[in-house]
């Protein structure tokens, strides 16, 4: 959507640009400068960490610490965090959390969505209000504690999962999909005498695969991502998600290893490197599904008015 | 994000619109609520867990509120504890030192974020608008997007990494006998780290929106003011800005709405470097004062207030919105 091309302009694109002459070599030779630095700035520090991660101990010293190109690079780092310590734990910990987190969260708003999205259903209002309400105000972090500890789940797992389980906006972006498929569709439906939960599996959920992918892989990230309630609900340290062993080994600096068993562990930096690259590698992964359909969803839930 | 959470729109049939359709439209208008709530049985099963979600986690909060009201003590219960009237908000009325400092950061990171973060995606909008190739284009998006997704705490570990007294900066600009940077830990250029780091985490995916209204501004336009002689520059201020200005107007509203609240997890992160004087906002302190001291009834009262303030300043801002002949996000409020 954003990049789409205009029919029938693009080739006047070619020649003149709406009409103007193609800017100079010089004009374009600067815009190419300020977005190679741009993507430089960001790409830069992802080769670092992950070069870094896999580079042995002398190239690491030589180098002072840091490394752009691994000369011989080896998987020790990886093979010495995955020997059954806290990031293995902890990495254990996210993916269980982010699969359980993502799939209930997606469940419950595509159901409240779906049960708002009927026209005339009773009480449609009040609950769309009661939603859009929470946008507006929260009640801040001691009484959001002061439930979850009221309510037994401190140093809980699911102290993780439930507070963020239904966000408002999803279910507002998820109805607005829901309120596109055609009433006609569900109405010949129902005179062929399907009732709510056959209109709803037969005819709402496979026409929406897509949307329901979407806002599951946005919670699923928002889930691998969470950090503060973490930090908040959960005290013991064989519990903690790996954005918490990231911030305690790589951002705060404790030594890395401490628990492992054996022998002579790879340079610090490596260990630390390969924490930072095991909780951002997931995020690359779906990356190319998210860039894609978050753009247009962000796109057309946002400008399309 | 606008038009979405417009509920006339979608909730309620617009006056133009023939109505929704509806199995059987009039009986519907005829049936008593306790009949409709009969027939809707189903579809509101379907909702509940949401509901209840939403009234678990958002609205019973609401009342863990009043402890801003009482001498809360964690061995107490809420109800036990003695009733204090508005003493907690002693700290904002009488303005504790603490909190008013908090209450600067907060302010200053925010006016950076309008006047520093907020144009760079404009402009790397208009950049990547100019470029020719679709591909490159492309490129470049799919690489600036990304580290959107990036948690901050990945975020800050990168920016520890690069920039850090012994980071991949200044370890490469010492051996080539170069300055060397001292920004991480640094409280005079805390400011400055946490602007760059915003400007790295979202500029790119900032740019979105703004590409989405130029993609949409009129061709015929562009080329009648070529036509008229005017080159890209003029194309840019008399047809491509005014286009996107609404999108401009309305976002920077909406910033505006939200002064009180800035990356709480950003800069929670990295307190601990540069001290509270220099990093404390609203957020960690209503943490600090009462998760970590223990004094829950002015932190619950500091929270309080700023939630109060900062709906008011969104509707404020929706209501400005509104005056500017934008839309708003509450379109029907």
């Amino acid at each position: 959507m954003v990049t789409q091309a205009l029919p029938g302009s693009q080739a006047r694109r070619m020649q003149t640009i709406n009409g103007t002459r193609p800017p100079g070599l010089g004009i374009r030779g600067l815009k190419g400068i300020v977005l190679l630095i741009c993507c430089a700035l960001v790409v830069v520090p992802f080769i670092a960490v992950v070069a870094t991660s896999l580079a042995d101990q002398r190239q690491i010293t030589e180098a002072g610490g840091y490394v752009l190109w691994p000369h011989h690079p080896t998987l020790a780092a990886y093979q010495a965090i995955f020997r059954g310590g806290v990031v293995t734990r902890a990495l254990l910990v996210s993916v269980g959390i982010t699969a359980v987190g993502a799939a209930l969260s997606v469940t419950v708003v595509a159901l409240l969505a779906y049960s708002l999205s009927r026209p005339g259903t009773w009480g449609q209002r009040s609950v769309l209000m009661l939603i859009l309400f929470t946008m507006l105000f929260n009640a801040g972090i001691i009484p959001n504690y002061l439930l979850i500890k009221q309510l037994g789940l401190v140093d809980s797992y699911w102290s993780l999962i439930l507070p963020t389980l239904v966000s408002a906006f999803q279910v507002i972006i998820m109805r607005a999909f829901f309120l596109e498929v055609p009433t006609e569709i569900i109405d010949a439906a129902r005179i062929d005498g399907a009732n709510e939960l056959q209109i709803l599996t037969r005819i709402m959920l496979p026409v929406s695969k897509a949307v329901i992918a979407v806002v599951a892989l946005f919670n699923a990230v928002a889930y691998w991502n969470a950090f503060f309630n973490a930090v908040l609900y959960i005290n013991s340290s064989e519990k903690w998600p790996l954005q918490l062993v990231l911030r305690t080994y790589v951002v705060n600096n404790a030594a890395v290893g401490g628990d492992l068993p054996g022998e002579v562990l790879p340079p610090q930096h490596s260990l630390q490197m390969a924490i930072l690259v095991v909780s951002l590698v997931p995020i690359c992964l779906v990356y190319p599904f998210l860039q894609r359909h978050f753009a247009k969803g962000v796109v057309v839930g946002a400008v399309k008015g | 994000m606008m038009s979405a959470l417009d509920t006339r729109a979608a909730g309620r049939r617009s006056p133009g619109t023939p109505p929704a359709t509806h199995p059987e439209p009039r009986a519907a208008r005829r049936q008593s609520s306790w009949q409709r709530f009969k027939r809707d049985r189903f579809l509101l099963l379907l909702g509940l867990p949401g509901v209840l979600a939403v009234l678990l986690f958002h609205y019973i909060p609401l009342i863990g509120d009043i402890i801003a009201f009482k001498d809360y003590r964690p061995y107490l219960t809420i109800w036990e504890s003695a009733w204090t009237g508005l003493s907690n908000f002693g700290v904002i009325f009488n303005g504790d030192p603490a909190f008013l400092n908090a209450l600067k950061n907060t302010l200053i990171i925010s006016l950076l974020q309008i006047v520093l973060v907020f144009p760079v995606p404009i402009g790397l909008a208009l950049l990547l608008n100019s470029l020719l190739g679709e591909r490159i284009k492309r490129f470049v998006q799919s690489i600036l997007y990304l580290p959107h997704f990036m948690s901050w705490v990945i975020v800050v570990a990168l920016f520890q990494q690069m920039l850090g007294n012994a980071g991949v900066y200044n370890t490469w600009a010492g051996s080539h006998g170069l300055p060397t940077l001292h920004i991480i830990g640094n409280t005079h250029l805390f400011y400055v780290l946490i602007t760059s780091q915003v400007i790295w985490k979202d500029a790119g995916w900032s740019t979105i929106i703004f590409l989405a209204a130029i993609s949409r501004v009129d061709l015929e336009l562009l080329e009648a003011v070529a036509v008229d002689g005017g080159g890209r520059l003029r194309q840019l201020w008399h047809v491509t800005l005014p286009a996107i200005r609404s999108v401009i107007v309305l976002l920077l509203i909406l910033k505006l709405g939200d002064v009180l609240t800035v990356g709480f997890e950003q800069i929670f992160l990295q307190q601990a470097p540069v001290g509270q004087q220099a990093s404390e906002v609203l957020d960690t302190y209503v943490y600090n004062h009462g998760i970590v001291d223990g004094d829950w009834g002015a932190a619950a009262a500091v929270g309080l207030v700023k939630g109060l303030v900062g709906a008011a300043l969104v509707l404020t801002a929706n209501k400005v919105a509104h005056l500017f002949g934008e839309r708003g996000v509450y379109a029907s409020w």
